[in-house]
């Protein structure tokens, strides 16, 4: 178990293509930090550059007080889930889950002790002899993870592990590591594309966009004060609605709320936080007629179409909407509920 | 797909058999034009049923050959052509797969270039360099030898692109796996890489072995010495007769000879192909 620091790191691929610009993050022992952002952003090649698959242009990793940007990916003492398991498909589960330990030499009765015990954690006894064909999905990413935890490694590289997975396993194995990872309080880094994934699993979440780092923080702090317009349209399902506040100024009888802050040129309201009843608080009145109702379950999406205003606006609201598709409505935003952006710079204001 | 069209069936089954029969008559007229005297195959009217001289025929050609043709026994030339067969195959398997290797798998300057490089030689069969080849074999001293045999057959242009095509379709995170896991290079081939490969090698050395086997040219032109003459040089001395007619029944048996250890090596990997067919993931 160990921290891992990462400091002014920087990825040039080939062709003068820069993957990661000047990067610092610092992950502390035992925490899960998950990154996460579009794809293309670098987050797959940062963690691959912390396993050593992938070469440091500039910069430092450290994993505990060792710099390892020389080191070979077995040196550095990690272990890897990969996307796709990249099981050997020769070898049987428990030769999957013997070979790096068979390579580091390991005395034979640890390795079988180690081995059972990591089967029994992750329930795949009963498939120790069978070969990783003959097992589903959930079974092989089980094994996938076996085959880090026997290692007992200073830290869990996990490689978007769920997303060969349907929905449902996708949900439970989730779960299963975010326990996993409590009990075993191995430093773990996560990398995704779900932002479902990331709020449950991290407890520290790391948005990445075009290389660089845009928010760093509790999954709640980055739900709730989004750093900036991207953190906001990307975390959030549905996303959340932005307005500018020129075109709001404009709308008949509307006074902006004085809570804005004066450089701010853009708001944006959750889609759950924008009200059919006129709030207590002061707040922006908006009205449109309904253009769409989606019902997923225990509350409904409801697409707005927005008087004087081009983009559709999203409300989440609980249950089922008692007006029906093409009738007219009315919004409300709170002015607590707002968060305030500059456009220029991309960056939340206060 | 799966029909029920009963007459396809039959037309479909109808096909398969003339198909067989086809392929199979020749190698059946050989074996009977083996069990007669010689003269039975040159009557003009061909018999179709076995004869009584099978043993006689089959236990002269394995024991003594035929001196007035300078054969020697068929023993020998089976051992030598099965020799040569399997060092060619092995020998080009080796070294296909450790050159696909270096190719696919390590960044060196030059790659690009060393890769079509071997694939031009390619265009460069034994019979188009044999003069070149032969002298530098000559010079050697490799003539009349399983080194002359073998060796200028070994290189593989095909093998190694065949290699090449399949390491790069074996998933990258694979070797990333392997190299988290603590195996160096070669490691990695030993462990992981040549047991994923083991249905193409399979495959590959059926085609070498049967490729090395029926080498006519080559072993013509190094071996001088009957000791080292390979089954079918044995099988062209035996027609190329001055002055009378072969005995088409000795050269029938060396042929039916010929054809058993390819046979088998066919049948005995027929295993391996069908698993390989199967197995779709790597």
């Amino acid at each position: 178990m160990a921290s891992i620091k990462i400091s002014s790191v920087r990825k040039v691929y080939p062709g003068n293509v820069e993957a990661i610009s000047d990067l610092n993050l610092d992950i502390s022992d035992g925490e899960l930090v998950v990154l996460v952002g579009p794809s293309g952003c670098g987050k797959s090649t940062l963690l691959r550059m912390i396993a050593g698959l992938e070469s440091i242009t500039a910069g430092e990793v450290r994993i505990g007080d060792k710099v390892v940007n020389k080191l070979e990916p077995a040196e550095r003492d990690i272990a890897m889930v990969f996307q796709n398991y990249a099981l050997y498909p020769h070898m049987s589960v428990r030769q999957n889950l013997e070979y790096g330990l068979k390579n580091r030499r390991t005395p034979k009765a640890e390795i079988e002790q180690r081995v059972n015990e990591a089967a029994r954690i992750l329930e795949i006894t009963r498939f120790l002899d069978r070969k990783p064909r003959q097992l589903s999905g959930g079974q092989r990413q089980r094994v996938a993870m076996g085959r880090a935890i026997v290692r007992q490694p200073k830290a869990f590289l996990f490689d978007e592990p769920l997303s060969n997975l349907d929905a449902k396993l996708r949900g439970q194995m989730r779960i299963e590591i975010k326990r996993l990872q409590r009990s075993l309080k191995t430093t773990s880094v996560y990398v995704t594309h779900d932002q479902l994934e990331a709020m449950t699993l991290a407890d520290r979440l790391v948005v990445m966009n075009a290389g660089r780092i845009e928010q760093v923080g509790k999954p709640v702090d980055l739900f709730e004060r989004p750093a900036s317009l991207f953190v906001a349209g990307f975390i959030g399902s549905p996303p959340m609605n932005i307005f500018e506040l020129a075109t709001l100024r404009q709308l008949p009888g509307t006074t902006l709320p004085a809570s804005i802050p004066a450089k701010a040129d853009l708001v944006g309201i959750r889609p759950e936080a924008l009200r059919l009843e006129e709030p207590a608080e002061p707040f922006i009145a908006l009205e449109g007629t309904v253009e769409l109702i989606e019902p997923v379950g225990g509350e409904s999406h409801v697409y707005v179409n927005l008087n004087g205003i081009e983009t559709l606006a999203t409300v989440v609201v609980q249950g089922r909407l008692a007006e029906g598709e093409g009738s007219h409505i009315k919004l409300f935003m709170p002015a607590s509920a707002l968060h305030s952006f500059v456009s220029e710079t991309g960056q939340r204001v206060e | 797909m799966v029909e029920n069209r009963p007459w396809l069936d039959a037309l479909t089954h109808l096909v398969l058999v003339v198909g067989v029969l086809i392929v199979a008559f020749p190698v059946y007229v050989a074996f009977i034009a083996s069990t007669h005297e010689p003269s039975a195959f040159v009557r003009g009217v061909m018999p179709l049923l076995p004869g009584d001289n099978m043993v006689e025929t089959y236990s002269r050609m394995l024991g003594e050959g035929l001196e007035l043709a300078g054969t020697p026994p068929v023993w020998l030339m089976l051992t030598n052509s099965f020799w040569m067969a399997m060092i060619i195959a092995v020998g080009k398997i080796i070294i296909s797969l450790l050159s696909a290797f270096a190719i696919v798998y390590f960044r060196f300057p030059l790659r690009t270039l060393a890769f079509w490089t071997i694939f031009i030689t390619l265009m460069l069969p034994v019979e188009v360099r044999i003069m070149p080849t032969f002298a530098v074999v000559a010079d050697l001293g490799l003539l009349n030898s399983y080194a002359g045999l073998t060796l200028p057959l070994i290189a593989s242009a095909t093998a190694t692109f065949l290699f090449r095509q399949f390491f790069m379709t074996v998933p990258e995170e694979l070797m990333e796996a392997a190299r988290v896991d603590g195996a160096g290079p070669m490691k990695f081939f030993k462990d992981i890489l040549v047991p994923v490969s083991i249905t193409n090698i399979a495959a590959l050395f059926v085609i070498m072995f049967i490729y090395g086997w029926i080498q006519y040219l080559w072993p013509l032109l190094v071996t001088t010495q009957e000791q080292f003459y390979t089954i079918v040089m044995g099988i062209k001395r035996l027609m190329a007769q001055t002055d009378r007619e072969p005995d088409w029944n000795l050269v029938m048996a060396t042929v039916i000879l010929a054809m058993l250890p390819p046979v088998l090596v066919v049948l005995s990997m027929q295993r391996l192909f069908v698993k390989g067919l199967v197995e779709t993931e790597k």
